[in-house]
């Protein structure tokens, strides 16, 4: 595999420290989602992306506000990472009213707006065209905002994948396509899905350009994200980012899958050793940061998490009466 | 005979046709994994080889195309969408394509592919994983639709469908996936078309699909206890449709009450009030009532879910109104 260096050289202390704060902080609050869902207290389904953090971290720091994100069924980081509110995204996932969805949605289906995350849906590439439409309309009204796409591996079984990719490249669109490739669609390797390990190679057949990257190191994902949103922003057009990761949990819910795939087991030990925030820390170490001011910054997060988990717990269920409320918009004024 | 449960017993209508013809494979999405079809497809792969039994990538409108153009050419196709929202990505496929093939090029060429989509919906799964979008296939001319409610309907359609030489959208509904009844030991089939009386009456007629029909079950049985005799059609088929039970049931009962599901508005419901009313209106004593979902998207919030779907007690409070 042929994957882009890290960038941790040009990476500032605060920059580490951020990025630091961004991937513990989804950990945290999945870990938490992943006992939450075990105790039976959340019933929607929930995709954790414990493991992949450093993807939506290093991204989203290449991305200016007004910019906006697509995902899927496992978006909890993008949401995140892109400025969501934390307790309105735990409230959706008890399904209460103060939820981002008013407890339509689940922890499938997040929004918001004004940070730029119009939806995540769950059906498989399903936002892969949104985002390009995204990049269309930001094109179109000149406002140079960047469109990015988060999906999986198995999203690029789909032709949606490349039916956007050719349609973003034959009109160079701002767009990012961030292939989060954890080696698995459900159950299945990502060799039992097709013959080569090769989906970066989609970007040169469509004629955009293709990075790969350790998605374990922030430093080299974010570094790679600045540079192609970048070149979008700037009129050259979309790039293909796939980020080479793992998922330590199962497809759904907190348990680890262990049953799926001859190799997940050594699998899951090596990439372990590859955590994206143990290595974080060890660089934020040979830069001189203590451990116990990493720490501190864990003890926060645990707080705010809490916190969140209270305020979903306190809130509404949504009332009955709202149950066909928006099916259509509210009809604007001339 | 012996209790199957209706997982079990569409896993054994695979089997046997699996074992009965060479032309039969399966296809789709998650096919060896319980995480998408229960136990409706357990170890087939074992049995057969992953030759026959193929777990592909997502890729649904490749696959179906697939199974398509693999019974144009000879084979007998079944094709597994895990949810009817997947199905969706495969609309040109099956629409466009399957549903005309016969007419467009007169009879010289078939389509005999069996379209499997389960509807599997509630535990909070929301808008994009709970769809039961029936009639927008039955709607279409060169399709055929089954919905079975049993597990000897589960297996005898199945069974039905793959010999039946035309694309049948075969659909099941997970909420079903624990009824337990007997079930004949080999083959057989439940035709294409008839409906079955589950429970005959005078009062009043209900005609229900797939886990309406369950449902329906339990509403009877409480009717019963206040003294109304309800007349229970499981519809079975929603394309093509058994018009002369319906029609001679409603001449009896001169009442209607249908009960489906899915979306009100344009749906399999509709359909059969409309023909009712159509053809034998004379026979009516009360307007037709239907027992269907809201007009909106499925919620994922446990207390709207409860408010959403529809079950046992909607179809008596629909009954007890058409007999006032
Ligand atoms: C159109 C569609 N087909 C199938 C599914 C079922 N499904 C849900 S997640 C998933 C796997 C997707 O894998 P990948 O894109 O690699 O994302 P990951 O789960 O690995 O993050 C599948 C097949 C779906 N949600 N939508
Ligand atoms: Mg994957």
């Amino acid at each position: 595999m042929n994957c882009q260096k890290s960038g941790a050289i040009s990476c500032s202390r605060e920059q580490l420290m951020s990025f630091l704060y961004g991937m513990q902080r989804i950990r945290l609050v999945e870990e938490r989602i992943g006992e939450l869902v075990a105790s039976r207290e959340v019933r929607t389904p929930c995709h954790l992306s414990i493991g992949q953090e450093a993807i939506p971290v290093g991204v989203c720091a290449a991305l200016n506000e007004d910019d906006t994100v697509w995902g899927g069924h496992r978006s909890h980081g993008h949401y995140l990472a892109k400025g969501g509110d934390l307790n309105a995204m735990m409230a959706e996932i008890f399904g209460k009213a103060t939820g981002c969805a008013r407890g339509r949605g689940g922890s499938m289906h997040l929004v918001a707006p004004a940070q730029g995350i119009f939806g995540t849906v769950p059906l498989v590439a399903a936002t892969i065209p949104l985002a390009v439409g995204a990049a269309l309309s930001g094109k179109l009204r000149g406002t140079h905002q960047v469109a990015v796409a988060f999906f999986g591996d198995g999203a690029t079984d789909e032709g949606h994948f490349h039916e956007s990719l050719n349609l973003a490249a034959l009109y160079r669109l701002p767009v990012l396509f961030v292939c989060e490739n954890n080696l698995y669609s459900t159950h299945l390797t990502l060799k039992e899905r097709r013959v080569k390990d090769n989906i970066v190679e989609s970007a040169a057949l469509h004629g955009l350009a293709g990075v790969t990257v350790d998605g374990n190191d922030v430093t080299a994902v974010y570094q790679a994200a600045q540079q192609a949103v970048h070149r979008a922003r700037i009129g050259e057009g979309p790039t293909l980012l796939e980020c080479r990761t793992y998922r330590w949990r199962g497809h759904v819910g907190p348990a680890a899958d262990l049953e799926v795939g001859a190799d997940r087991r050594r699998e899951l030990d090596e990439w372990q050793r590859h955590d994206p925030i143990a290595q974080c820390r060890a660089l934020l170490s040979t830069r001189g940061v203590s451990s116990d001011s990493v720490d501190s910054v864990a003890a926060k997060v645990r707080e705010e998490i809490e916190a969140a988990v209270r305020f979903a717990r306190q809130s509404p269920d949504p009332d009955e009466s709202e149950l066909l409320q928006h099916v259509y918009a509210a009809r604007r004024g001339c | 005979m012996r209790i199957l449960t209706y997982a079990q017993a569409i896993r054994e209508a695979h089997a046997q046709l699996l074992a009965e013809d060479p032309r039969v494979f399966l296809i789709g999405q998650g096919v060896r994994n319980p995480w998408y079809a229960g136990t409706s497809l357990q170890d087939l792969d074992k049995e057969f080889g992953r030759d026959r039994v193929i777990d592909s990538p997502v890729s649904e409108n490749a696959t179906t195309g697939a199974a398509i153009g693999a019974a144009i050419t000879g084979m007998r196709p079944i094709l597994f969408h895990p949810r009817m929202d997947f199905m969706l990505l495969a609309a040109d496929p099956i629409m466009n394509q399957a549903a005309n093939w016969s007419y467009l090029f007169a009879g010289q060429v078939a389509v005999p592919v069996v379209i499997r989509a389960v509807i599997n919906r509630g535990g909070e799964q929301g808008a994009q994983h709970s769809q039961a979008v029936q009639a927008l296939f039955a709607h279409v001319p060169g399709l055929k639709v089954v919905m079975p409610a049993t597990a000897y309907d589960a297996k005898g359609l199945l069974i039905a469908a793959v010999r039946d030489g035309n694309p049948v959208l075969y659909i099941d509904d997970r909420w079903l996936y624990e009824l337990e009844e007997d079930v004949p030991e080999g083959l057989y089939e439940v035709p294409i078309g008839s409906a079955a009386i589950r429970r005959s009456g005078r009062d009043v007629t209900v005609v229900a699909t797939s886990y309406m029909a369950a449902e329906a079950v339990k509403a009877v049985a409480t009717l019963a206890q206040r003294g109304i005799d309800v007349e229970l059609i499981d519809l079975r088929s929603i394309k093509p449709w058994d018009r002369n039970l319906v029609y001679s049931s409603v001449g009896k009962t001169g009442r209607l009450v249908v009960a489906d599901a899915a979306w009100m508005s344009g749906g399999v419901a509709a359909e059969i009030a409309a023909s009712v009313a159509g053809e034998i209106f004379h026979a009516l004593k009360a307007p037709i009532a239907r027992v269907c979902l809201p007009d909106a998207p499925a919620p994922t919030s446990a207390v709207l879910e409860q408010a959403y779907y529809v079950g046992a007690e909607d179809i008596v409070a629909s009954v007890e109104k058409v007999l006032l």
